[in-house]
């Protein structure tokens, strides 16, 4: 055990010390760079490893060549995994836990890994606490409409089991294929339909948690005003931070009576932006109103043929979902709202077949940008819907001032920006680049009134960026609520909020030897 | 411009008349003001900010004082066909529906009304502002205190200033009613608005385009109603929709909100139970934000 850490005493007393601590800090306009962090060296415990292995056998894993796919998410954030742990149930989440803490030794739990700001790369040496095995659904409870899930169920997996009986789970990431409900719950996320039906957290009832002293509980539950404040609302989204979640009841959406997906065509992008914002304005709401510019055109439709126009500047995917009337009625809005602003063609799915050849282009943008660059990284901000056009431009000339390649594919009916940065890890000092392009388009988003992450969340990658959305004051508060969850910041330490902001810090700031973050 | 720079001159007013010391309470429009309990007679009573500050219809955002009352609110935003559907009395204020939390009768389409808030400006127990979500339609930055506010009585935090996402009105709105199974209704119709129950009749709430509510209306055998039926209030009880179906109609009134679990009755009702892990971490939560328990004395939203 390292004698390297300080820690904030348990029942930290009313002057909390990490919140006067950030009282006095400024709120940075422009943020630290990564570099500032201090390594702190764990040293080996093998104790550890004996003690997790009584519990779950070989499941408890370190110093095996496959840790090295622990160490990542889906994001660029390189960290570094040295005791992964493949729990089957709560009651073993729990134990492991109670041994971490024993042993004094942060945790984090992982889902599919597919995030894509950091929250699940190690930082501060945590034991991983990986749900891959946790997967199954539980109970589908058709008169309540709720599904008690184990947090690594895959959200398409749980769809396709709800699809039959006339439901679907509503949030819809692109990763939807490899992604949990557990990742979902983490990261609060989002995907194309949540345009119409909302994020995560308007779609879970509660949530089993084994909390970070190794209490298990279930926060919310599933009548409709559950008593006190609401710790499920406050969990969702907390990105481990709080806890781990063990099962998860998920609310069931009705699957529609009627889909209408359309394509339109543009010759120029801003007619395309002008258009959504006039379909919002005209009081439709669609179930998903997505855009993709002319190269995410070029890219997609060479990798999966489904007829996209790539003669066009951009195009709006948009569906309709609902009553056949109102259907048909949000059809017409949208034709006539295109027709105003010089639409080319509007291609209608004329069937199920056509309308997942049009979806399977937009939900494989980001592989296919492997078309033009081995790399990629893959922004998230939400700007007002009316600032879409300025702020696209904006991410046009950021990228060709760092000399990198933007294609953009977006959620735009909730104006939720996904610029993507294609590049060559190869090529010498393109990572710096990458980065400020990104701390650029961040700024651009937030000067046009927009907000840090629209579904992505935090974690790491924009934890220090914070500061350009919220006060020290603003942070402070949120961290004296997580810190009622875990004073000493057990679970997934040194993520959401900024460095120096929290006494859970001294886990190990620091970033290990080889990261490239 | 980031939401930093965009606090307006009566939050700071708000701040500065909340303080730093002395126990307060935010007063709305009174209309849930028994809801865990009043305050305690030492409680100073303040009224936050009430205006419209901006609404931008081809956002379907709108921003407000939290004490700007629901008939203000819902007269700006219908002037653009939009509305928030709190389905609350029109002399309630945003900022107390909000910190009492309790959805109105067309939750089983629209959702929770936590669900509808985007950002949140509140007043702190050291009289310090604090900003929470986002401005814009979707954003998961930071952690989600304005769920937690919403709900929270005023015990965490006096609500300044509120971002709510809008919605179009329908184009027709349509309550049938008659006696008849509301289960078989509900399992029959795609997300109607409203099903409410009182034990022998039903109401239902439809709500789209004509041709979509003609269509739903036909698949049952009901009358046009003029609206809602008078719902009681003395008492509200929360529970899993699936246990409605095995309601006891003892000799209270009551009408059950079918999809949803709520039941309105004129008996008062007892308080739901808090488990003691949960409680003791909204304990915590509570002593955290309000070290000396200045705001709201004597409501509770958990029982000791």
């Amino acid at each position: 055990m390292s004698n390297s850490q300080v820690r904030c005493s348990l029942g930290s007393s009313k002057d909390n010390h990490s919140r006067s601590g950030l009282d006095d800090a400024k709120g940075f306009a422009t943020p630290p760079s990564y570099d500032t962090f201090v390594i702190v060296q764990m040293s080996p415990d093998a104790n550890l490893l004996d003690d997790l292995r009584s519990v779950i056998g070989d499941r408890a894993r370190d110093g095996d060549f496959e840790l090295g796919l622990y160490g990542k998410d889906g994001s660029v954030l390189q960290g570094q995994a040295s005791i992964v742990c493949l729990p089957v149930d709560t009651s073993e989440v729990r134990q492991i836990v109670e041994i971490c803490r024993h042993h004094d030794r942060p945790f984090l739990a992982r889902g599919s890994g597919t995030g894509l700001a950091g929250g699940a790369v190690p930082v501060g040496d945590p034991v991983i606490i990986a749900t891959a095995k946790m997967n199954q659904i539980i109970e589908v409870d058709l008169e309540n409409r709720i599904a008690w899930v184990e947090p690594g169920v895959l959200n398409l997996d749980l769809t396709k089991e709800l699809t039959p009986r006339g439901f679907h789970f509503a949030p819809d990431p692109s990763s939807q294929q490899v992604c949990s409900i557990g990742g979902n719950v983490a990261n609060n996320s989002g995907g194309p339909h949540c345009l119409a039906y909302g994020v995560t957290s308007a779609h879970v009832a509660a949530i089993e948690v084994v909390l970070p002293d190794g209490s298990v509980t279930v926060l919310g539950d599933l009548s409709a005003e559950p008593a006190g404040y609401d710790l499920r609302g406050l969990f969702v989204g907390s990105e481990g931070t709080m806890g781990i979640a063990t099962k998860v009841a998920v609310r069931l959406t009705p699957n529609p009576p009627a889909i209408r997906t359309l394509l339109l065509d543009f010759p120029d992008v801003r007619d395309g932006a002008a258009t959504v914002s006039a379909i919002i304005a005209a009081g439709l709401i669609p179930a998903a109103l997505e855009m993709m510019d002319k190269r995410a055109i070029e890219i997609v439709e060479a990798f999966v043929h489904a007829g996209y126009p790539t003669e066009a500047d951009a195009v709006l995917l948009v569906e309709l979902d609902g009553l056949p009337g109102g259907v048909e009625h949000g059809v017409e809005v949208v034709r006539s709202v295109a027709q105003r602003h010089q639409v080319g063609n509007i291609r209608v799915a004329a069937d199920n077949e056509e309308r997942e050849l049009l979806w399977k282009g937009r939900k494989n943008a980001f592989g296919a940008v492997a078309r033009i660059k081995p790399d990629y990284y893959l922004h998230d901000t939400v700007v007002p819907r009316g600032k879409l056009v300025e702020v696209l431009d904006k991410v046009y000339k950021i990228a060709d001032a760092y000399d990198l390649i933007a294609v953009n594919v977006f959620h735009a009916g909730d104006g939720n920006l996904h610029p993507i940065l294609a590049y060559d890890s190869d090529e010498k000092g393109v990572l710096e680049r990458v980065h400020a392009a990104g701390r650029a388009i961040i700024t651009a988003s937030i000067e046009a009134g927009g907000v840090l992450s629209g579904e992505h969340g935090i974690g790491l990658e924009k934890r220090d960026y914070m500061g350009m959305l919220f006060s020290a004051h603003d942070m402070a508060t949120q961290d004296m609520v997580r810190e009622a969850f875990d004073p000493q910041g057990f679970a997934n330490p040194l993520k959401v909020l900024p460095s120096g902001s929290r006494c859970s810090d001294s886990f190990g700031q620091h970033v290990p030897d080889g990261a490239w973050v | 411009m980031s939401s930093l720079d965009a606090v307006p001159e009566e939050v700071h007013e708000f701040s500065a008349e909340v303080g730093t010391s002395d126990p307060i309470t935010v007063v709305g429009g009174r209309t849930q003001w028994n809801v865990g309990g009043v305050p305690d007679g030492s409680a100073r009573e303040v009224a936050a900010p009430s205006g419209i500050w901006s609404h931008e219809p081809e956002e379907m955002t709108v921003r407000c004082g939290a004490g700007t009352p629901l008939s203000e609110l819902s007269e700006q935003l219908a002037r653009h066909g939009q509305m928030v559907p709190f389905d609350m009395p029109p002399n309630a204020t945003v900022g107390g529906v909000l910190s009492v939390g309790r959805s109105g009768i067309r939750r089983l389409r629209y959702g929770h009304i936590r669900d509808l808030v985007l950002q949140i400006r509140h007043i702190d127990s050291d009289g310090k502002i604090v900003t929470s979500g986002g401005p814009t339609v979707k954003n998961v930055s930071g952690y989600d205190l304005c769920r937690l506010l919403v709900g929270s009585l005023g015990k965490l935090g006096c609500l300044a200033e509120v971002t709510l996402r809008c919605l179009p009105v329908p184009e027709t709105t349509r309550w049938l009613t008659g006696p008849t199974d509301p289960f078989e209704v509900y399992a029959r119709l795609y997300r109607p608005s409203s099903i409410l129950w009182d034990g022998e009749q039903v109401w239902v709430c439809l709500e789209g385009v004509l041709s979509d509510v003609e269509a739903e209306a036909s698949l049952l055998d009901l009358t046009e109603a003029e609206g809602p039926p008078s719902i009681p209030s003395a008492g509200r009880i929360s529970v899993e929709p699936k246990e409605l179906k095995n309601l006891s109609t003892d000799n209270a009134n009551w009408i059950a909100e079918i999809g949803v679990g709520i039941i309105h009755s004129d008996k008062p009702s007892k308080a739901q139970q808090i488990s003691r892990t949960n409680g003791s971490l909204m304990r915590e939560i509570e002593r955290r934000l309000d070290p000396n328990g200045r705001l709201n004395p004597g409501r509770q939203v958990v029982l000791p």
